[in-house]
């Protein structure tokens, strides 16, 4: 390394937590959009509805089934084409949350089948409705089975911010290439990048283990 | 207690899945405090019958009186049951499973409280109050702040009957409650039943304990191959039955129980 450690942290420390910062607020604000859109897909496979089921399918096989990049740059790139011009942050929140949404959809769905139908029996056959049964008695369930699955997806959504430096957001991965075109020091910055990324995966998942160990403790 | 119109009346109630069909017009009248048993072959149509009731299952046919409740469940009728009626109608009556289906993300108390407090819009305090009154009358007042999974299957059970029990329904149904159930653990639940039929409750039940139903019930109910085969009052029914298939029904099911004794003797 050139010069001190020190030196360098006092130098691109503030730049890094800037970009780590918006990392996280990417993260959160993509979660909310993918627990809505996953949690609206699950329902909506269970529909009576055939278009609603067929809608929800589709949406699960086109994500799944393409690069999230490809999703990123529709979003981002093509859309203007039909008129519609979003701002990279904004573009970047969208395109990850329908992709994560997908794969969140498969989990609450695999949740919901975990329930057993007495569940939902006993609260129909008490006057509840059917929307009052799904929200107090079966995805409060849901979501405790779910929560160390939804934290994998919440830390694939984390590490896949990166991708939107492709999208000019000034994240993590962008803020170092700009600072490796200055200095030439491609390692110590991925380096650092990787750390910071390593910092934020720890704490999420300590954080989701801590959520766990409470509900194993209330049952 | 009441003269004239009974409190359940049930007229020709038909339902079939797909082609099969299970219940082939059953109808039946059922009085204030009247504790009706229902007896008959696995297949028959007695879960089926009690679930027409609550209109957990739809029939395809027949008509319905409970109270201020007039259902024709024929397609298209105009007093066909709508979702908010199926909703006040299921308010009033309970219902009490063979798997006790407690919520497990709440406590005793919680599973209690939810329904009035949600349904009712019972104040919280009071809910609470009732709910503890419940549980204390049942014997489960030291576990309200337990989890589900912390008890036994017949205090599960037990609480199941007291969250029917919070809402303050007018009718309950009792299909096979018992047995889940550890042998054991049957009487304390079966104790609890007949202390309510004391109390006046009017209530049905789908039972396969023919003692109980004998001491406990003022009517039983046959049911064979969807049909009401027999009914009339324990003594005649159990003692004297009429028909061929009852006798069989029951010559089988007290034969089931006497070696199910002698086994847990061994
Ligand atoms: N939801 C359903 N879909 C299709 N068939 C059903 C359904 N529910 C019940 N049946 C059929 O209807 C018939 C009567 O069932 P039901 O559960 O009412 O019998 P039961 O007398 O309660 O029997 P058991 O003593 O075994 O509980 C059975 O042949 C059963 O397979
Ligand atoms: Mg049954």
């Amino acid at each position: 390394m050139n010069g001190s450690l020190l030196q360098d942290i006092a130098a691109y420390g503030p730049g890094f937590l800037k970009a780590a910062w918006l990392v996280l607020w990417l993260t959160l604000l993509t979660i909310l959009v993918s627990w809505a859109c996953g949690l609206l897909a699950a329902l909506a496979q269970r529909s009576d509805l055939r278009l609603v089921r067929g809608a929800a399918a589709f949406y699960i096989w086109f994500i799944r089934g393409t690069p999230a990049l490809i999703q990123i740059f529709i979003i981002y790139f093509g859309l203007p084409q039909l008129g519609l011009r979003l701002s990279p942050f904004t573009a970047g929140v969208i395109a990850l949350g329908i992709n994560s949404g997908a794969y969140v959809a498969e989990i609450v769905r695999s949740g919901l089948s975990a329930i057993h139908r007495g569940q939902t029996e006993s609260a129909l056959a008490l006057g509840f409705s059917q929307s009052q049964t799904m929200r107090t008695i079966v995805l409060p369930q849901v979501f405790r089975i779910i929560l160390p699955s939804i934290t994998n997806e919440a830390i694939s959504t984390l590490k896949n911010t990166s991708l939107l430096s492709t999208i000019t957001v000034v994240e993590l991965t962008l803020y170092a290439q700009t600072l490796i075109s200055a200095t030439f020091r491609p390692f110590d910055f991925y380096i650092a990048v990787a750390v910071i990324y390593l910092v934020l995966t720890t704490v999420l998942t300590q954080i989701a283990n801590w959520g766990e160990r409470r509900y194993a403790r209330l049952s | 207690m009441t003269d004239g119109a009974p409190l359940l009346r049930l007229r020709e109630i038909r339902k079939s899945f797909g082609t099969f069909e299970v219940l082939k017009g059953v109808s039946l009248d059922v009085a204030q405090g009247e504790v009706v048993s229902i007896i008959g072959a696995s297949g028959s149509g007695k879960s089926t019958f009690l679930r027409s009731i609550n209109v957990m299952e739809m029939p395809q046919a027949g008509k319905m009186d409970f109270g201020d409740f007039h259902f024709d469940f024929r397609k298209g009728a105009a007093s066909h049951p709508t979702k908010v009626q199926l909703q006040k109608l299921r308010a009033e009556i309970g219902m009490v499973f063979q798997s006790y289906n407690l919520w497990p993300h709440m406590t005793v108390l919680q599973n209690v409280i939810h329904a009035p407090m949600t349904l009712r819009r019972t104040p919280r305090a009071q809910a609470v109050e009732e709910a503890e009154a419940l549980l204390a009358r049942i014997g489960l007042y030291e576990k309200r702040d337990s989890y589900p999974a912390r008890l036994s299957g017949g205090q599960q059970q037990r609480v199941a009957i007291a969250r029917a029990l919070a809402m303050k329904p007018r009718l309950m149904l009792f299909d096979e409650v018992t047995s889940a159930l550890d042998p054991e653990l049957v009487h304390e639940v079966l104790v609890l039943m007949a202390s309510l039929a004391a109390d006046g409750m009017t209530m049905l039940l789908v039972t396969h304990e023919i003692a109980f139903a004998r001491d406990v019930s003022s009517r039983v109910l046959f049911f064979d191959q969807g049909v009401m085969a027999e009914q009339g009052p324990p003594d005649r029914v159990l003692r004297n039955p009429e028909s061929p298939r009852l006798r069989q029904f029951l010559h089988r099911i007290l034969h089931d129980e006497m070696t199910r004794t002698t086994e847990d003797q061994a």
